[in-house]
């Protein structure tokens, strides 16, 4: 006879126990996990793993097929393809995260704005996200990273420019109803303050969400930073970069193909390590 | 009491949907307005002057200067804004492009057709193989090909559109020979030809999310009431599928393609300059790389337009044909 709805996360009744079960239970979250932290390891110990530079050039072993020296073969300049992946997966990988930070705050703080307090707020925000989403994206990507010069800082100001609409369109849709629901009433009724409504009732739910939409925005915003970089706005030469690797090994599709078809893959590897991670949060959120 | 409930919801609906067609049109030129000024201010929003980066680094004060008035930038804000409306409102245009001469509005005109003709293709394209895998999913539900089908979306999500494009390349124009390199062809046939690989290319990106939602639709459609009538009738499978499923399917895909335009518009630029092909994406890198602002701001307001415009009128088809939604939104 539960006639009152209560703030569900706060009669999350799971112990850390349960918690690692969950995961135990969640195969995709755990492969993902896996191949993730396969990349990151690579990436953070590839100096002592790997006995080549990623970018000091060696011209006498250029464009060598995959080896026991090389396990994938050499670039035009007779670089090591293999090293140079996972030192572009360092340059990739941190950019990525760190150009997501701004956009998941600003996009999840304007969205429970916008849907908690509704009427002009909402009508405001709403119309800057339908002007935002009408430029499509790889155009106000290009330009705004051109704009701002080539290089880490363009990828950086681009982002922080676009990036939010998708956090504040998911999390509004989210705050306006649960703005509907008996405990955010109640709330409202012991006088608590909108902030202290938003930050410790609202936020704590619409943040699982938000952190599985961040999983899958992750992706879309690799690919965007490698399509930057293969556009030749994006990450500068010589910083090992997969975008710049694709299309550097372009001129050789014909005789090298994987100089240009590895780094894609590694590219679509971490996607779908992302996706699985977002794919299994989403199932344990949703059995909760 | 059925009679007199019914006439009163009737009345209310029809003034609903009136009401939400003017609604969409209003929030249309809203953001239409907003596109404007967005427009007007992409280039002064991100740090740096427009006139160094056209005259480079070392360029001397008095070149910056006659630059600055060249391009308008010496006039206070509101004075160059009200100039760029003028323009706009008069002529639909965003100025002369600074190293030919020509109007922005021109240099687009003459490169939309090819651009204009890749999306549709992708479109086509993209709609037919979507329909065929969500249908043999949805049909197969729960089976192998079902499952198989259904991971295509986690594996396609990170992969770039033009790696995408280059591996086809390698397959079908090195290996095969079956379609040319890059380039657009001579004539009509010449031009499918050659539009036919970047074309798969910009459908694949839009298939994932179309077999996603469409299988979800089908499965919708095949387990209601009036599919299990149907059946019980003793219509056979293959037409129920093709006569009714399919029809009740084909709004949905027409809306989803709508919200996704803005991503097959943009998408279509990235593919463009894998291929070679001379549409409103290479204008947009050569703009780039000569620094030609008014031609770079003409690309964007005409893009974000047309994703405007169409999105609204695939809202009010749909809106149209489909009883269900009316007074609904």
């Amino acid at each position: 006879m539960n006639y009152i709805q209560l703030d569900p996360h706060l009669h999350e009744g799971g112990r850390t126990a349960n918690r690692l079960k969950r995961i135990w239970n969640t195969p995709s979250l755990l492969v993902g996990s896996i191949m993730f932290a396969v990349l990151i390891i690579l990436a953070v110990f590839i100096p002592y793993l790997s006995p080549y530079s990623p970018t000091e050039q060696n011209l006498s072993a250029f464009l060598q097929p995959p080896s026991a020296a090389h396990w994938l073969g050499t670039d035009q300049l007779g670089r090591d393809l293999f090293t140079r992946l996972i030192y572009a997966a360092r340059t990739d990988l941190k950019i990525m995260v760190l150009a997501e930070i701004i956009p998941f705050c600003t996009g999840v703080f304007l969205g429970m704005l916008a849907g908690y307090y509704g009427k002009w707020l909402d009508a405001a925000i709403s119309l800057l996200t339908d002007t935002f989403i009408a430029f499509p994206f790889y155009l106000i990507v290009i330009i705004v990273a051109f704009a701002s010069g080539a290089g880490e800082r363009g990828i950086y100001i681009t982002f922080m420019l676009v990036g939010w609409i998708v956090f504040a369109r998911v999390v509004r849709g989210l705050s306006a109803s649960f703005r509907k629901q008996e405990w955010v009433a109640s709330a409202q009724t012991l006088g608590l303050p909108g902030v202290r409504i938003i930050l410790r009732h609202l936020l704590p739910n619409v943040l699982p969400q938000a952190v599985v939409v961040l999983m899958t925005d992750m992706v879309g915003l690799l690919v965007a930073i490698v399509t930057l970089g293969y556009l030749g706005i994006g990450i500068t030469p010589p910083t090992p970069d997969w975008g710049t690797m694709i299309s550097d090994g372009q001129p050789f599709i014909t005789t090298a193909w994987w100089l240009s078809a590895v780094p894609g893959f590694a590219v679509v590897y971490t996607g779908i390590a992302l996706s699985l991670v977002g794919d299994g949060l989403a199932d344990i959120w949703r059995k909760k | 009491m059925m009679k007199f409930k019914l006439a009163p919801t009737e009345r209310t609906d029809g003034n609903a949907s009136h009401k939400w067609l003017l609604i969409a049109l209003v929030r249309a030129l809203a953001v239409i307005l907003c596109v404007m000024t967005a427009v007007f201010f992409i280039i002064r929003i991100v740090p740096g002057d427009p006139a160094k980066m056209i005259l480079g680094e070392y360029s001397t004060p008095e070149a910056l200067e006659s630059m600055h008035h060249a391009l308008g930038l010496d006039l206070p804000l509101w004075d160059q804004f009200l100039r760029f409306m003028n323009t706009l409102f008069t002529q639909g245009d965003t100025g002369n492009s600074i190293i030919t001469g020509t109007s922005a509005r021109e240099l687009i005109a003459q490169r939309a057709p090819i651009t204009l003709l890749l999306i549709l293709l992708a479109c086509v394209l993209a709609i037919i193989i979507a329909l065929l895998l969500a249908t043999l999913a949805a049909t197969h539900k729960d089976k192998l090909l079902d499952h198989l089908i259904r991971i295509i979306p986690a594996i396609t999500l990170g992969m770039p559109i033009f790696w995408v494009g280059l591996l086809l390349i390698l397959l079908f124009s090195v290996r095969l020979g079956w379609f040319p390199v890059g380039g657009a062809g001579e004539g009509w046939s010449g031009t499918l030809h050659s539009l036919a690989l970047p074309a798969v290319t910009v459908a694949f990106s839009q298939i994932p999310t179309l077999v996603r939602s469409l299988r979800a639709q089908m499965l919708e459609v095949l387990e209601s009431d009036f599919v299990v009538t149907l059946r019980a009738a003793g219509i056979p499978n293959r037409v129920i599928l093709f006569k009714h499923v399919l029809r009740n399917s084909a709004l949905p895909t027409l809306m989803l393609l709508g919200v996704n335009i803005s991503y097959l518009i943009g998408g279509t630029l990235v593919v463009e300059q894998v291929y070679g092909i001379k549409g409103i994406g290479s204008l947009l890198f050569t703009s780039i790389s000569k620094r030609d602002f008014p031609v770079i701001q003409g690309i964007a307001l005409y893009c974000a337009l047309s994703v405007v415009i169409i999105s609204l009128v695939i809202e009010i088809i749909s809106w149209w044909l489909d009883p269900r939604t009316k007074g609904k939104q």
